[in-house]
């Protein structure tokens, strides 16, 4: 789904330039779900905004779902973000004065979609996390990991090839964190490719494969055993 | 471009925060309200100046006959002439594009005694000779019967058209006009129809108390002889008779054996150069309007950008968010300017309600007082007007949104993520 071959970049800062990723080869098979872990300044971020085309390499091969991603011009990223990707932050980014419901309909309004399916599928999506009685609430009567979970429907809302999480979990407590990864285990159950970016030992150990970052470079790529969440809720 | 999606997202943005949107769209109200007001003031100012012309031909000049001041062809100078009734005919072919050469004798006049007799009642007026074509260039209302027409100047009829004031005084009310005789100088005309004039230049009074009678009748019975007391000459539409003037003067002069620089032998007033130089006022009046109006609401389109700029700087987030969700650049900076756009017009329109509210209450005072010797007449901006207010509307509204729009996209969606 995803293949990655010796990929640079860097930052300038003024006259310094920060290299962050090292030449970087990684693939992901459809279907995985895999955990980019590192401490801050490991690149796993920078990694991730690449993967999502929100930046863009320096150097180096990105192909997605058979698609090589380069020379985007800002339209084509769009389209593409909008088609293949779908986004979950930490710190939610819902848009404040939508409701819920127009929150995870935005990707499809984006797509196009006439206002009524687009609603509908926006209504479905919110039922898959569970939230079906909060469509018509604002984010800010939301808890926090209701505000996940309608981050993640909004991220499935455009049916996405792969999911990329940045620290899902990082603004939340454990138990709504485990809720989260729950969910987030179920999705993937159902066969979608899923990226999360974490430095927290417990949400890693909830993928199935584990890639550790250091200083630009994977030090360590390992498939693990799967702790199901739901144990914990 | 104008779906519902577009409208729930321009006024979710916009009533975000209401008080804000409230104080931004005041400006821009503003600034509408002062250019209305003011071209709506002019325009009233403009209609009670034009309505002293009472919709005279104003492309129009008189002349009448004054002293030579230079002797010529052995000819003294102090020497007074006639026009001529062949004068007219003259002008008509001599000089091109002339609408009208209406020769004019007159009796009574300013301070003049009682001419008019009927019965026990006399009165005194001014008793004017013409041809029908007068009607065009003085304009009057015929209340009853008719004006002269050709026939009565073939056959030198003595009829009379006279004034409302003339009735007034000659007749008892609700007595029949049509078919009675006046005695004017001792020579009767029948009365064919009565008149009632507009205008105002500060006799109003007194317009109403003419008579016009054939201008041959009057030659004839009046011993008037070929002689022709004034013209009023009207140029065609399109050449104005502020530039025929020199060549009509000419055509005089060398009929009547003037030296050629005798600027003083034919006496003559310029309507058309009168009306020219009020236009010009108004004109240089409309364009103090719209210099004023329109800074003004720059200030205001100022006060939209910046919001805007606000607005996008503080959106900053939602609108990384937006791109990571597809959006694309133009959908981005499409939706920045329709937001500044819709907020300008819609508050410009409030101000074009509000202004056009103000100049009906005016109105309405207005129209309860005399307005003739006011100078202020039904201010009023016309459909075109409002269509340009709209127009400049839509243009800075576009402008305000511009650099603002720009700004949004300028940001990598990367940065703008970080940014909370």
């Amino acid at each position: 789904m995803i293949e990655i071959k010796d990929l640079h970049k860097s930052y300038k800062t003024g006259s310094n330039s920060l290299h962050v990723l090292k030449g970087i080869n990684f693939n992901v098979a459809e279907g995985e779900l895999v955990s980019i872990m590192g401490s801050s300044g490991s690149g796993k971020s920078t990694l991730l905004n690449i993967l999502g085309m929100l930046d863009e390499a320096d150097s180096g091969t990105y192909t997605l779902d058979n698609v090589p991603i380069k020379n985007l011009n800002e339209k084509i990223a769009a389209r593409y973000r909008n088609k293949f990707l779908g986004f979950i932050f930490q710190s939610f980014n819902l848009i404040n004065y939508k409701t819920a419901l127009d929150n995870v309909a935005l990707p499809l309004y984006y797509q196009g979609m006439k206002r009524k399916e687009r609603l509908e599928r926006a209504m479905a999506y919110l039922d898959k996390v569970g939230l079906t009685a909060w469509a018509q609430h604002h984010p800010n009567e939301l808890s926090g990991g209701q505000k996940q979970r309608v981050a993640i429907a909004r991220a499935l809302a455009s049916d996405p090839k792969v999911l990329l999480a940045d620290e899902p979990t990082g603004a939340l407590d454990t138990k709504t964190s485990y809720e989260v990864m729950d969910l987030i285990q179920k999705i993937n159950e159902e066969g979608r490719t899923i990226l999360i970016v974490t430095h927290e030992h417990d949400i890693a150990e909830m993928t199935k494969r584990i890639v550790n970052l250091k200083d630009g470079v994977i030090i360590d790529d390992k498939k693990v055993d799967q702790v199901k969440a739901m144990q914990y809720v | 471009m104008f779906s519902r999606d577009n409208w729930d997202e321009i006024l979710e943005a916009l009533s975000a925060n209401w008080f804000r949107t409230l104080l931004t769209a005041f400006g821009v109200l503003w600034g509408i309200f002062i250019l209305v007001i003011l071209l709506a003031a002019g325009k009233g100012l403009e209609n009670g100046v034009k309505q002293g012309f009472g919709g005279m031909a104003t492309n129009s000049m008189f002349m009448w006959t004054q002293v030579t001041s230079k002797p010529y062809k052995g000819l003294p100078k102090g020497r007074r002439y006639n026009f001529k009734i062949d004068d007219v005919a003259a002008l008509k072919t001599e000089v091109p594009n002339l609408r009208f050469v209406s020769p004019r004798n007159q009796l009574g006049g300013f301070g003049g005694g009682n001419n008019v007799v009927r019965g026990l009642n006399t009165g005194a007026f001014n008793v004017y000779g013409d041809y029908p074509e007068i009607i065009q260039q003085e304009p009057m209302d015929i209340t009853s019967g008719r004006f002269l027409n050709y026939s009565d100047i073939n056959d030198k009829r003595k009829v009379a058209i006279i004034g409302e004031g003339v009735r007034t005084t000659l007749y008892e009310p609700g007595e029949e006009v049509l078919g009675s005789y006046l005695k004017i100088n001792g020579v009767n005309f029948m009365v064919v129809g009565t008149y009632k004039k507009k205008g105002n230049n500060g006799n109003a009074e007194e317009n109403q108390k003419q008579i016009y009678v054939p201008f041959t009748a009057f030659s004839q019975a009046f011993n008037q002889g070929n002689d022709v007391g004034w013209m009023a000459i009207t140029a065609q539409d399109g050449s104005s008779i502020t530039e025929l003037k020199g060549e009509i003067i000419d055509v005089i002069k060398s009929r009547h054996s003037i030296h050629p620089e005798d600027d003083r032998a034919v006496g003559n007033f310029d309507l058309f150069e009168e009306y020219n130089k009020i236009n010009g006022l108004f004109i240089a009046l409309k364009g103090v309007a719209y210099f004023v109006g329109i800074l003004v609401l720059l200030s205001g389109i100022i006060g939209i950008s910046n919001i805007m700029l606000i607005v996008v700087k503080e959106r900053t987030n939602e609108i990384g968010v937006r791109r990571a969700l597809g959006a694309t650049p133009w959908a981005i900076r499409g939706q920045i300017l329709m937001e500044s756009i819709f907020l300008t017009i819609i508050s410009g329109m409030a101000g074009i309600v509000l202004a056009t509210g103000v100049i009906a209450v005016v109105n309405q005072i207005l129209s309860g007082m005399d307005t003739s010797e006011m100078m202020f007449l039904n201010p009023s901006v016309n459909l075109g007007v409002v269509m340009v207010a709209l127009a400049i509307l839509v243009i800075s509204g576009l402008l305000a949104g511009l650099i603002p729009a720009q700004n949004a996209i300028k940001i990598k969606p990367v940065d703008a993520l970080r940014t909370e």
